[in-house]
């Protein structure tokens, strides 16, 4: 067995825009007739390569519309990549959106067992783990509502509660940390904890960085769909993508120097904006 | 065909709780709507059997019946598809997210639309004894155009379902052309009249094809001949294939879609 969890070499995945959605038949035999059908590509990932080994974590960063998510679809098999591989070696678990696609009329009971059997678990599993996901969740009281009388952060509360129960060998969270109310935070951030303390291979994408610092154990930087660098340099490549955050007018940077360059630059601006705040404080 | 053993016994719970679903989704827990489901074929053959057999009873024997025979095969296919079409479009946020198998989605549909046709041909054999039809052993053969009734629905529903995904307008260019199935499928008047031609025409129609081979054995007390039935075959395996296709080629291209 080799130690390679995922493995994704090369990838490109194109999305097509354009006239064609939701346009209808009707119209669209006629723009084809009178040639006024237009379709547009582009490429959501463009060449991404990483390769990550069993129990590593690894942080996707990169501002909207960096194709990020598209990648974590790649990853799950919802989306076939347009070029390229990815191979994935044992079970993916993955809290893409949690909130959405459940049953308004039915009962949270019943949408509990609809979304564990969706998600591959087994009946006995769930019979099981029914208690301990209420109890999570903190529904207790609420198991026979329907679900539309939720409210929505009780809902992703449910939600997150299902998704984290199984042990995945690889787990893929889509900015979910964020979930409730400070306390639920807080505990949901302590099982992910939990669950990546266990030995799991996970991929994190994230917009908090202190997270990503204090998680991730690899970092890929995509922006605009292109990878700007895959590297275990977690804390320097994050202090450059801050920096990039920081300008206005944003570049990536091209080459490992200019990383360096860029978190030297971050770490400098961290240090004068700590003495401008002690000089502060001195004058009051 | 180990793969696909593999695979029902990996889905089968998942299967078990959409179908679950989509019963408390149509009969949102009712004992009414169970019933409703029951009472609406009765009260539409009720309507028809008024309006129509002053005109054309006279001439068909046991009119009720073969009134009945096609409106219920007829109904059960266009609340099959139906609800078929819908499959993909009200799972959506579902698949998206989730890598399941989008079949079962389409096939949770059917079972719902099968267990209601399953009701109503409670009451229709009811009534057949009330119209003085004995009961015939011959009468089990009427499995095969259900079954092939199911196959061919589960093939028309995914080309329908896949086809909603890319054109919005599907549904209503599908309630035209189930008016046209509907008066090409004999279901109130008799063919024996019209012209040759015009009769051979009709078996272009399936779910008119089926409605005969059902009239044939409850009605009239014969076994059609084997090449209707490989006509019956023809029909399900030619659309189920074209379905399974379309699912096949486009089970990833949905998404750009949604």
């Amino acid at each position: 067995m080799s130690n390679i969890a995922i493995e994704c070499s090369n990838v490109s995945i194109r999305y097509v825009t354009g006239d064609f959605k939701s346009i209808g038949l009707k119209e669209y035999v006629i723009r084809k007739l009178t040639g006024n059908y237009k379709v547009k590509e582009f490429w959501a990932d463009r060449n991404v390569n990483f390769e990550l080994e069993k129990g590593e974590m690894l942080g996707i960063i990169g501002s909207n519309g960096a194709g990020k998510s598209t990648l974590l679809k790649a990853v799950t098999g919802i989306m076939l990549p347009t070029e390229g591989e990815i191979h994935v070696n044992g079970t993916i678990a993955a809290l893409l959106e949690l909130g959405s696609g459940f049953d308004n009329d039915m009962t949270v009971r019943e949408n509990t067992y609809l979304r564990g059997a969706l998600l591959g678990y087994t009946r006995k599993f769930l019979d099981e783990k029914y208690d301990e996901i209420i109890r999570f969740a903190e529904l207790e009281e609420f198991q026979d509502y329907c679900f539309k009388q939720l409210s929505s952060g009780m809902k992703s509360r449910l939600a997150f509660s299902i998704a984290c129960l199984v042990h995945p060998d690889i787990l893929i969270l889509d900015e979910v940390l964020s979930v409730g109310d400070g306390a639920f935070r807080k505990k949901s951030g302590d099982k992910m904890q939990e669950i990546i303390q266990g030995g799991v291979t996970a991929i994190l994408v994230s917009h908090v960085m202190p997270q990503v610092r204090e998680l991730c154990t690899k970092i890929l930087w995509l922006d605009h769909g292109k990878q700007v660098c895959f590297s275990g340099d977690v804390q320097e490549t994050c202090d450059a993508y801050e920096w990039f955050l920081s300008q206005k007018k944003k570049t990536p940077p091209k080459s490992e120097k200019e990383i360096h360059e860029m978190a030297a630059k971050w770490r400098k601006k961290l240090m004068e904006d700590e003495k401008k705040k002690e000089k502060g404080d001195q004058k009051q | 065909m180990n793969k696909l053993l593999t695979n029902v016994k990996k889905y089968q719970f998942m299967f078990e709780e959409l179908v679950k679903r989509d019963f408390k989704q149509k009969y949102k827990r009712s004992v009414l709507g169970m019933a409703w489901s029951v009472l609406s074929p009765l009260l539409t053959l009720l309507v028809m059997h008024v309006i129509f057999s002053n005109f054309f009873g006279k001439d068909i024997p046991h009119y009720t019946t073969y009134l009945f025979t096609g409106n219920i095969v007829l109904s059960y296919y266009k609340e099959s598809t139906k609800n078929g079409m819908q499959s993909l479009m009200s799972n959506a946020k579902i698949f998206t997210k989730i890598n399941v198998p989008k079949y079962l989605f389409l096939l949770s549909k059917n079972v719902s639309a099968l267990v209601n046709f399953g009701l109503t041909l409670l009451v229709y054999f009811t009534f057949c004894i009330f119209d003085g039809i004995t009961f015939r052993p011959t009468m089990f053969l009427l499995i095969f155009p259900i079954l092939c009734l199911l196959i061919m629905d589960i093939g028309i529903g995914a080309i329908l379902s896949a086809l909603f995904v890319f054109f919005r307008d599907i549904q209503y260019l599908y309630e035209v052309f189930l008016t046209l199935i509907t008066y090409m499928s004999a279901v109130f008047y008799s063919v024996d009249k019209l012209p040759h031609h015009l009769q051979q025409l009709l078996y272009l129609n399936p779910v008119y094809v089926y409605i005969k081979y059902m009239r044939l054995i409850v009605i009239d007390g014969i076994i059609p001949s084997p090449a209707y039935h490989a006509l019956c075959i023809f029909y399900a395996l030619f659309y189920l294939g074209i379905g399974m296709r379309i699912y096949k080629k486009c089970n990833h291209s949905f998404l750009y879609y949604l």
